[in-house]
Order: structure tokens, then sequence, then C-alpha cells
């Protein structure tokens, strides 16, 4: 294909390229929302239908560590919105360094679910044959807290009296944790690769005020991301903390 | 190049603004507002997510076209879950999954 510099031969100036490229990320972003909207539909639906399963379900999620999550993917928001801005203005090593600190913060995120994902299977709160609510009320590890377990047990005694099937329905809570919490993360380490590319091509001053559009391209695919955290963080850490 | 560019100093305030919705979404999630937790959770997530929209993502400073791609996705979003509900909101009683039904389903 004819390509003078960064501009390709379809397009008359570098802004009208840039101008397509957004347009173009924005589509496949559309295609995103109802792939996750279907996921939310699905949630609503089921929510709906066992609350109690759900709500004693999202109560066994560690709050501080969602919200710790909140606050590092935002900020992580935060320095790829700056590295598109030291694009813009030709500070080629803050690209880069900005570039780094989304990548890293995006790492502390995936990191943090790691240890989110390891105390459900230790909790036997993955959906499956050994799935059981009652699991860590029965079995306490020597770590925890005596008052939170006996919180937690009086909680669920109430949960099964209202909801005598909650071991069946709350695997629906935690399918759909797994799932979208899942492929949220799935879309972070896409991220992630993205940025490691952006990073290189940064460290060769590719980045300049006349052509940025890999760095604003990306950012959207970011920011969009962060979109879907911030939705995914109130509806299944926050269901029914109100005690 | 006529690109509009968006000053550090607006996205440190839309950052603030973020980790205040944050804090407020979490302080709401522990007081009981009955029927409307639900509301206000979504509520605050998607102005939230308004605001990254509009300056983080640029949408504000992007072509008419570009905007109205944005608000498209909305739309049918809106469809898929306005339509669905229509659904299972309708439905008789006995035509849902009861918990005799589930059982035979979900076997634990």
């Amino acid at each position: 294909m004819h390509r003078t510099g960064e501009l390709y031969g379809q397009f008359q100036t570098l802004e009208q390229q840039k101008e397509s490229a957004t347009l173009g990320m924005w589509v496949f972003l559309v295609t995103e929302v109802l792939f996750f909207g279907g996921l939310f539909m699905a949630y609503t639906i089921n929510r709906h239908a066992f609350s109690t399963a759900f709500g004693a379900g999202s109560n066994t999620l560690d709050i501080r560590l969602g919200g710790f999550n909140t606050v590092v993917l935002i900020m992580s928001s935060l320095t790829m919105a700056m590295a598109v801005w030291s694009a813009q203005v030709g500070k080629k090593k803050l690209v880069s360094l900005f570039l780094i600190a989304t990548l890293g913060l995006g790492t502390v995120f995936l990191g943090v679910k790691v240890i989110e994902y390891k105390q459900k299977f230790d909790h036997h709160l993955v959906p499956g044959h050994g799935f059981d609510m009652r699991y860590r009320t029965q079995n306490p590890a020597p770590t925890d807290d005596p008052r939170e377990i006996a919180t937690e047990k009086e909680e669920l005694d109430k949960a099964f009296a209202a909801d005598p099937y909650i071991n069946a329905h709350g695997q629906l809570y935690f399918s759909l944790y797994f799932g979208m919490t899942g492929l949220h993360a799935l879309h972070m380490i896409v991220g992630a690769g993205l940025l490691v590319w952006l990073i290189k091509g940064s460290f060769s001053g590719r980045f300049t005020p006349q052509y940025n559009t890999p760095v604003e391209i990306v950012g959207l695919y970011w920011h969009f991301v962060d979109i879907v955290w911030i939705y995914l963080f109130p509806l299944l850490y926050l269901i029914d903390r109100h005690r | 190049m006529s690109e509009h560019i968006v000053s550090p100093k607006i996205y440190l305030v839309i950052f603030l603004t973020l980790m205040a919705g944050t804090g407020i979404t979490v302080w709401a999630a522990f007081n009981n507002f009955g029927v409307f937790n639900i509301v206000i959770a979504l509520a605050i997530a998607s102005f939230k997510a308004t605001l990254v929209v509009l300056y983080f993502m640029h949408a504000r400073y992007s072509p008419k076209r570009t905007q109205l791609v944005i608000v498209c996705s909305v739309f049918w979003l809106a469809i898929l879950l306005a339509l669905t509900l229509t659904d299972y909101t309708t439905r008789p009683r006995e035509g849902r999954l009861t918990p005799t039904a589930a059982s035979h389903l979900f076997r634990v």
C-alpha cells in the first residue's frame, strides 16, 4: 500500500486519517457495549429472580480488594489520558513514562484479581461439584477473624432460611461473577499487550503532535475497559452491604 | 492540526470527581435506601461513565458523526435491556423457574 511516513494512501491528511481511525474504534466499542450488555442482561434477570443468593454471594467478596482495584483502574485511566496529552504536546519522554505507569497499574489490578480468585477457590465458591456457600464458616482458617466468621454464619443462616436452594442459586451468582470479571480481565490482558506495543513505539519516538493515533485508539479501548469495571464494582461487590 | 487538546488540569479534576464518585457509591451501599439502592448505584456509575466518555475519551470534542455512534451504542443497549425485560417481567408466575425445577437443573 502506498504510504508516506505515517500517512496511508487512501487519506489526504493525518487529521482525516485519525478521525477515521477513531470512528472505527468507536464502532468496535459499540459491539463491545452490546457484548457486555448481554452479560449485564443475564445478571439483571438472575439477580431479580434470586436476590437472596446474589446478596449472600456478593457479601463474600472482599470490598477492600474490590475498592482498591477500582481506585487503581481509574488511576490507570488518568495516566493513559496523560500519555495521550504528552504525545499531543510532543513530550516524548513523558509518553513512555505515562504508558509504563498505565501498564504497571493494569498489572497491579490483575494481581489483586488473582488474589481474589484464589480466595474463592479456597472457600469452595467456584461453581461446580464442590460448591458450598457454608464451606468457609464451617472450615475457618486459623488466620480468619472469629467475629467476621460469626457474622457471616449468622447472615448465611438467614439466607438459607429465606432460600433453601441457595447453594444452587449462589452458583448462578458466582458463574456471572467469574464470567464477567474474567472477560473483563481478559480485556485487561489484551490492553496490557497493546500497551507493551505502544511503549516499544514510544521508545523509538514514534508518537508526535502530528501523529499519535495509536496512543489515542488504545486509550479509547483502555477507558472502555475502565467503564465496564465502573459498573461491575457496585453490581458485584455492593449488592447487600447495608446490614 | 486543529485537534482539541484537553489540558492535564481537566484530566485531574475528572479523576478526582471519579474518586469521589467511588467513595459515594461505597458509602451509599452501606446505607439502606430500600428500592433506591440499585437506582443510586447505577446513577453514580452512569455519571462516572459519562465523565470518562466525555473527557478521557474526548467525546465532547469529537466530530458529530463520532458522537452519533456513541449515542447509538447507548440506544442499542437500551433496546437490548428494555425489550428483554418486557418479556421477563410479564411472564406468568408458573412459567418462572421454581425451586423444584431449579433443583433438577442444578444438583449440588
